[in-house]
């Protein structure tokens, strides 16, 4: 099944008189369940694209549909509630939410974004860091955790919802190259445990070598498609 | 709900000091406003009490334009016998009134046989001006209080007594213009002196009616004012314009009116003071309003502008701008409520310390007049809702502006 399919999307900046053309019809799919990176030098374009593809920016012309539903065009408030039901975010700076625990870092989306009844909310959490190996640190608040410690967080938060689709901007890109080896690890046995599909961007090509799929990105155009070393059934 | 108090509550911890000195300054604002609120006000109602249970009373009515000339206190502008009848049918009927009291008010000339001097004076009728101005008595400062006055007595001012030397017990003569012109005197017996106060009547004498009349050879029973006391203060202004109304509707065959009734705010000069001290309290509130308003602003503004990131981490997994909305209103809200606890609990003690060590004051010839200053749960109320709301309003704009950031620049930003 198709999870995400982009056709002939380009996204141009307007910067004043100048606009960048950060993205040039790029069109690809993506199947559920996969485990997919982008790759390209600085400017690229990699950025640009998975905001596109977690709804945060529109295309500026093609078409996009993730999860069956056209995201090429959607209000503020109606994209908040898509990404709240279908995407996960993994952030490069870890990006929790310094006021709350672990565990409430994780229960955040159940709560604040999804509405679960507490007693399955908590089943859910506590199942999670156990998967992602920080049970131990419920907790603990961020500024208590190593960064991979923080990232093990950050998946969990991101897979809490069962949301089908999770993108990583550079997720390892703060992190020791053994630690960043470990976080991929961890993804990859996320996507096998739940099924989901990940998709992150790198610049590391110890970490590419990793994914299944890897496209990769020059000056805003899709060069190359190609199944990595970790693909061996992609 | 519990998540957006609990997320606000430990954002406003995670800035411990910048939270404590807001809400201390709004603490500061609170207590200024209910201290000056509580003290203001005691002394308003204890001086506006002076003034109305001592000599005004509540409400007057006169014949219409008798207080015009109230300085002559002229005599042919009494209310004649039968204007008094429905005045009091009216009075009677009245189930806010408590007392009222006729008088009849003059000038005479007041000789303690060696020389004289003017005085003006208030004939009364002990029993009915006893319950209309229950503190009058209190101003009697030597002679007998209970009974008021009897017949052929009068109690002079003080001024009287010292300058012309006249003692309790004394005979001194009364000589009064009767309204024909003619003259009539008659000796009385000094009562007691009475303290003066300001305000009309303040410095008058006091004699019993039905020597006022015999002195003015007036037969009928005319008076020149109708002075009530009402049972609730707080329902002046009802009773007063009740009261207006029905008199208005009396009218005389040229189809004026006949009465005028005022309260008395429109008979005391003290009522420009209460006034003054009205507008004080309120340009209180409107620097509390400012003080408040300024220091939230600026807190969320800068608690917004700190929490870029997170502002971009939440709203892209999905928080509704809304919600967003509500994290930072309920911060500013908490912040508000924190302020207005501390404030409201430091003035209590405030006031409780003020009642404990007893603060006086002076006020005219008043001396050591105890203020006890009360505070009322409406007044507090008012106040902390005013400032909570406050302080919702001056969150808003901030809140607003983190719900409608863009997610990606957010996250950008550094
Ligand atoms: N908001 C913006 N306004 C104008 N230009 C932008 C904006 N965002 C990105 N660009 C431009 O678009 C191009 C692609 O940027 P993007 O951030 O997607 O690259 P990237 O591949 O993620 O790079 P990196 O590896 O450094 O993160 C760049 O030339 C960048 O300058
Ligand atoms: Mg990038």
């Amino acid at each position: 099944m198709t999870l995400v399919e982009s056709r002939n999307i380009t996204k141009v900046y307007q910067a004043g008189e100048v606009s960048v053309k950060a993205i040039k019809e790029v069109s690809f799919t993506i199947d559920e369940a996969s485990f997919v990176a982008f790759v390209g030098p600085s400017g690229s374009g990699k950025s640009t694209l998975l905001n596109m593809i977690g709804c945060l920016d529109p295309p500026t012309s093609g078409t996009l549909r993730v999860a069956e539903q056209d995201i090429s065009d959607m209000g503020r408030s109606r994209a908040a509630d898509f990404r709240g039901k279908n995407i996960g975010f993994v952030f490069q700076d870890f990006n929790l939410i310094p006021v709350l625990s672990v565990f409430e870092n994780v229960e955040y989306p159940l709560i604040m974004v999804q509405d679960w009844a507490s007693d399955k909310r908590r089943k859910r959490v506590s199942e999670l860091l156990e998967a992602v190996g920080v049970a131990d640190q419920t907790d603990k608040y961020p500024r208590q955790i190593s960064g991979g410690q923080k990232q093990r967080v950050a998946i969990a938060r991101a897979l809490v919802t069962n949301a089908p689709l999770v993108l990583a901007d550079e997720p390892t890109a703060n992190l020791d190259r053994k630690t960043a080896e470990r976080i991929i690890d961890l993804m990859k046995k996320m996507r096998d445990e739940f099924g989901t599909t990940f998709i992150f961007s790198t610049h590391d090509p110890r970490v590419v070598k990793n994914a299944e799929i890897i496209f990769t990105l020059e000056d805003g155009r899709l060069i190359r498609q190609h199944t990595g070393e970790g693909g061996n059934h992609a | 709900m519990r998540n957006i108090v609990k997320i606000a509550a430990r954002n406003l911890w995670r800035y411990k000091r910048r939270t404590l000195l807001t809400s201390l300054l709004i603490t500061l604002g609170v207590v200024s406003v209910l201290l000056f609120v509580s003290v203001s006000g005691s002394f308003r109602n204890m001086m506006v009490g002076q003034i109305t249970d001592s000599m005004i009373g509540h409400i007057q009515i006169h014949k219409k334009g008798y207080l015009s000339s109230m300085d002559s206190l002229p005599l042919d502008r009494n209310l004649s016998e039968k204007q008094v009848k429905k005045i009091r049918k009216l009075l009677a009927d009245n189930s806010d009134i408590k007392a009222f009291s006729s008088r009849i008010r003059l000038g005479a000339m007041f000789s303690n046989f060696s020389e004289t001097t003017n005085i003006r004076l208030a004939a009364v009728n002990p029993e009915m001006e006893m319950k209309t101005v229950p503190l009058l008595a209190a101003r009697i400062l030597k002679g007998k209080k209970d009974g008021l006055i009897g017949r052929g007595e009068v109690l002079i001012p003080e001024l009287i007594a010292k300058g012309m030397k006249v003692k309790i017990g004394d005979s001194i003569v009364l000589v009064a213009n009767n309204k024909d012109g003619s003259v009539n005197g008659q000796t009385f017996t000094v009562r007691g002196v009475l303290e003066g106060i300001s305000g009309p009547g303040g410095r008058d004498g006091v004699m019993h009616i039905q020597d006022a009349r015999e002195l003015l050879r007036i037969d009928s029973k005319e008076v020149s004012e109708v002075a009530i006391r009402l049972k609730d203060m707080d329902r002046l202004q009802m009773v007063y314009d009740g009261l207006k109304q029905k008199l208005g509707s009396i009218k005389n065959k040229k189809g004026k009116p006949i009465f005028e009734i005022h309260t008395w705010e429109k008979l005391s000069p003290f009522y420009n003071i209460a006034r003054m001290i009205d507008l004080l309290t309120l340009f209180i509130k409107v620097m509390l309003v400012a003080i408040v308003l300024v220091s939230i602003m600026n807190v969320m503004i800068m608690a917004v502008y700190e929490r870029i990131n997170e502002i971009g981490t939440i709203a892209a997994i999905g928080t509704k701008p809304g919600k967003i909305m509500a994290l930072f209103v309920t911060e500013g809200l908490l912040l508000g409520i924190l302020g207005t606890v501390f404030g409201v609990a430091l003035s209590l003690g405030g006031i409780a310390w003020m009642n404990a060590s007893g603060l006086s004051f002076n006020f005219g010839r008043q001396k050591g007049l105890l203020l006890a200053p009360t505070i009322g749960a409406t007044e507090i109320i008012i106040v902390a809702g005013i400032v909570v709301a406050i302080a919702v309003l001056g969150s808003l704009q901030p809140a607003i502006k983190a719900a409608r950031m863009d997610p990606i620049k957010a996250l950008r930003h550094i």
